[in-house]
């Protein structure tokens, strides 16, 4: 039964595009199917989340092959916490997309790919093998790809190329990481390579090593200076594609940093500068880009780098408390992105624009909305109590007990970077009034149907609703966050579940 | 391309390549060979009796959209790996085999099916990828 | 035969990112498709090169001696990786066959006025 347990959100995803594929033309009935598979889903994923913190860490060696050899399957309360918040993120925006995307998208198969990225994203989050959890990068990759290039505009495929280019030069790199390690140690089981990457006699290979993946992860999960890429294509697709991809993608990246920089590589000064360094200088260079944009999608985009930062801050912090900041601050950010990007399309719908000059007047004509939007986008500040705020805090107390006062100021810093660009968004957008006519021809929010309308609203309600669970419950996330950042910095736990497993089996 | 000799050929070749993609694929699991390769083998077959007698009769040959066989593939592989989960104790992926051998195919087990499942997911995405492109250019 | 292989992955490598950074789409897949054959190469150079012997261990055999049998791993993290870049060139071919239909031009440095129009 573990098995059905633990693999229950991957399987139930490519169950859900498998029979979305043999649905391809029935674009009424995908939106039910993709619905359904969803909540499934995050059921399976909640169930997974209560058995992880009553258990402790599962494992499952795929076809029964011992640990070292085979493949194994891990999930530790970080992954679930990870794999739940993903699991209602993919609920929310599958509620929206019913109501926003086009008939032409989905035809061309919106829903299909749409599940094998959860697909890839809930794969990676439970791939226990260095190898397999590159596997699920590409499946996620590939999906993104082709999510981003649907519809075929000028724009998208102008965005697609940097985004592809760059993705896959990613890909390379870490295949080339991968290569070394298994050239340094003959083992790509993450729990083995743990114990036999401590033992090489040639620190400054793993050093290398440790540098490649960096760089690898590094792309993916936009840090600088590796982050143009991110910025130039995530405003061009649909909103609801643009909120999965804002809300998850760059996540996994820095959770494949999180997980390789404390189980593989022992943690040495070499390790803590590289982070370090290039952790405030994404905060600052995501905050100026932020800053200067006027174009609403735009500085959201520039926001994401900005607040990836944080986190890899939080883990060159090194330390439990702004460890457990770092995880729970992902568990919210992959919320609020998503709303915030949500949020964006609900306000193009209602203004006709992503320009802030051309925006206006929303608080005056929408007021239900404008009650309904603060709270995804105060979120992302983090004003207190709304869900950013207790992350902020546990990594700040951390990088201050640890007195890395670079990291403290850095985060304080983008915090209020992204104080000021929500505040223009929110004087702008909703405050300023309308300063443009209603554009003929332009769909507006109210042209939709009543039950498209619905749909968008409910998606929007979903993350609104998690973000404030998150608010409700802080005290458990953080508890829970720093258990899970004890396991991660001495993961003796981790070893021993994955390998005992793998020799109870033996003969 | 107009060539009365790649024309001909092709004509023998279909079967011929059809039948060497069977057998890569039977003989995948202890030999060089599988279903990624058997999928490629058979859709050249395809693609090669376009190229000799235009797209039409190359499709001809499909009484479906090539992209139909993807979830097929893709279930069948799905099941195959789910099997051993919902019939014992086994882990995802576990290999379980008829204990005593077919005639012709050999031992079969769940691996079998696996890889015909990949074989079919094969064929479908390289036929649909050939036929888009060649169809919008 | 080791060096061989090392300077031939170098050669890959420094051609496939030479194409990359030069502005024409099409010499950017050819760049994405030597680097892809390159880092393949890596893995099977460094999963130690045995020449001639399958990675097959024989029925009978007692003890296991080094080098009288190749190291099955790196050969299916390549088959995989091949098929995977399979997939990923097949994706690039069409969207650089779909760029050039919507923006007309094979330059990448084209391909950036959109943005500073806005």
């Amino acid at each position: 039964m573990t098995g059905f347990l633990l693999l229950g959100p991957l399987l139930l995803r490519f169950a859900t595009a498998i029979a979305l594929m043999f649905a391809w033309r029935q674009i009424v009935w995908q939106r039910y199917i993709s619905l359904v598979g969803e909540a499934l889903a995050v059921t399976a994923s909640a169930v997974l989340l209560w058995q992880v913190q009553t258990k402790g860490t599962l494992v499952m060696q795929a076809g029964n092959w011992a640990a070292p050899y085979g493949i194994s399957f891990v999930v530790d309360s970080f992954s679930a916490m990870l794999l739940l918040v993903a699991s209602m993120v993919g609920l929310g925006v599958s509620l929206f997309a019913a109501g926003s995307m086009l008939n032409n998208r989905l035809r061309f198969g919106f829903y299909p790919i749409y599940h094998f990225l959860l697909a890839g994203i809930s794969g990676a989050f439970l791939a226990g093998d260095i190898f397999n959890l590159y596997v699920w990068f590409e499946v996620m990759i590939i999906s993104s790809f082709v999510l981003l290039t649907l519809g075929g505009e000028r724009s998208q495929i102008e965005g697609a190329v940097k985004y592809f280019t760059l993705n896959f030069l990613a890909s390379i790199i870490f295949l080339t990481a991968l290569a070394m390690l298994y050239g340094l140690t003959g083992t790509l089981n993450m729990a083995d390579l743990s114990l036999r990457l401590a033992q090489v006699e040639q620190r400054s290979l793993v050093d290398i090593c440790a540098f490649i993946l960096f760089v690898a992860f590094g792309i993916k999960s936009a840090v600088f200076p590796l982050y143009f890429w991110l910025p130039a294509s995530y405003h061009t697709p649909p909103v609801a594609v643009t909120a999965i991809f804002g809300g998850l993608l760059t996540k996994v990246g820095v959770y494949a940093i999180i997980r390789v920089f404390t189980l593989l590589f022992p943690w040495d000064a070499f390790i803590e500068q590289m982070l370090g360094a290039v952790a405030v200088l994404t905060i600052l260079s995501g905050g100026l880009g932020a800053l200067v944009q006027k174009h609403v999608v735009k500085s959201v985009s520039w926001l994401i780098i900005c607040h990836i930062g944080f986190m890899l801050a939080a883990v060159a912090t090194h330390n439990q408390q702004a460890l457990a900041g770092a995880l729970f601050y992902m568990v919210h950010d992959m919320v609020a992105k998503t709303g915030v990007f949500l949020a964006t399309g609900i306000m193009y719908r209602l203004v006709a624009s992503h320009l802030y000059s051309k925006m206006g007047g929303v608080m005056q004509k929408h007021p239900g909305w404008s009650v309904l939007l603060v709270i995804p986008l105060f979120s992302l500040v983090g004003i207190p109590p709304l869900s950013g705020f207790w992350p902020k805090l546990s990594m700040l107390i951390g990088m201050a007990t640890a007195e890395k006062w670079w990291f403290f100021g850095a985060v304080l810093v983008g915090s209020f970077i992204t104080l000021v660009v929500v505040m223009r968004l929110w004087i702008e957008v909703f405050w300023k009034p309308a300063s443009q006519e209603e554009v003929v021809g332009f769909r507006y929010f109210k042209q939709y149907p009543t039950a498209k309308q619905g749909a968008m609203l409910l998606g929007m309600l979903v993350m609104v609703g998690c973000s404030l669970l998150i608010v409700y419950g802080a005290p458990q996330l953080q508890s829970w966050s720093l258990q899970a950042a004890e396991d991660l910095l001495s993961p003796q736990v981790y070893l021993e579940q994955v390998l005992k497993i793998g020799k109870e089996i033996e003969p | 391309m107009k060539s009365i000799i790649l024309k001909a050929a092709a004509g023998f070749l279909l079967p011929l390549l059809l039948l060497f993609s069977l057998f890569l694929l039977l003989r995948g699991h202890y030999l060089p060979g599988g279903g990624f390769v058997g999928g490629l083998v058979a859709s050249i077959a395809f693609v090669l009796h376009a190229f000799a007698g235009g797209m039409k009769k190359g499709q001809k040959y499909f009484p479906f959209h090539p992209g139909f066989l993807m979830p097929v593939g893709l279930l069948l592989a799905f099941l195959s790996a789910l099997l051993p989960m919902v019939t014992g104790d086994g882990a995802f992926m576990t290999g379980l085999w008829y204990p005593h051998p077919v005639p012709v195919i050999g031992m079969l087990g769940t691996a079998l099916f696996f890889d015909l499942g990949v074989y079919l997911l094969v064929v479908g995405v390289t036929l649909t990828i050939i036929f888009t492109i060649v169809e919008a250019a | 035969m080791d060096v061989i292989m090392a300077l031939l992955i170098g050669l890959l490598y420094a051609a496939g990112i030479f194409m990359m950074f030069r502005r024409s789409l099409v010499k950017l897949i050819i760049g994405v498709i030597l680097l892809g054959n390159g880092v393949n190469l890596l893995i099977f150079l460094l999963g130690r090169l045995v020449k001639g012997k399958p990675p097959i261990i024989a029925a009978d055999a007692k003890v296991l001696v080094e080098g009288a049998y190749a190291d099955p791993v790196p050969q299916a993290l390549i088959l995989t990786a091949i098929v995977i870049s399979f997939g990923l060139q097949a994706f690039a071919i069409v969207l650089i066959k779909r760029a050039y239909k919507v923006v007309h031009t094979d330059d990448l440095d084209d391909i950036n006025t959109r943005e500073e129009e806005e």
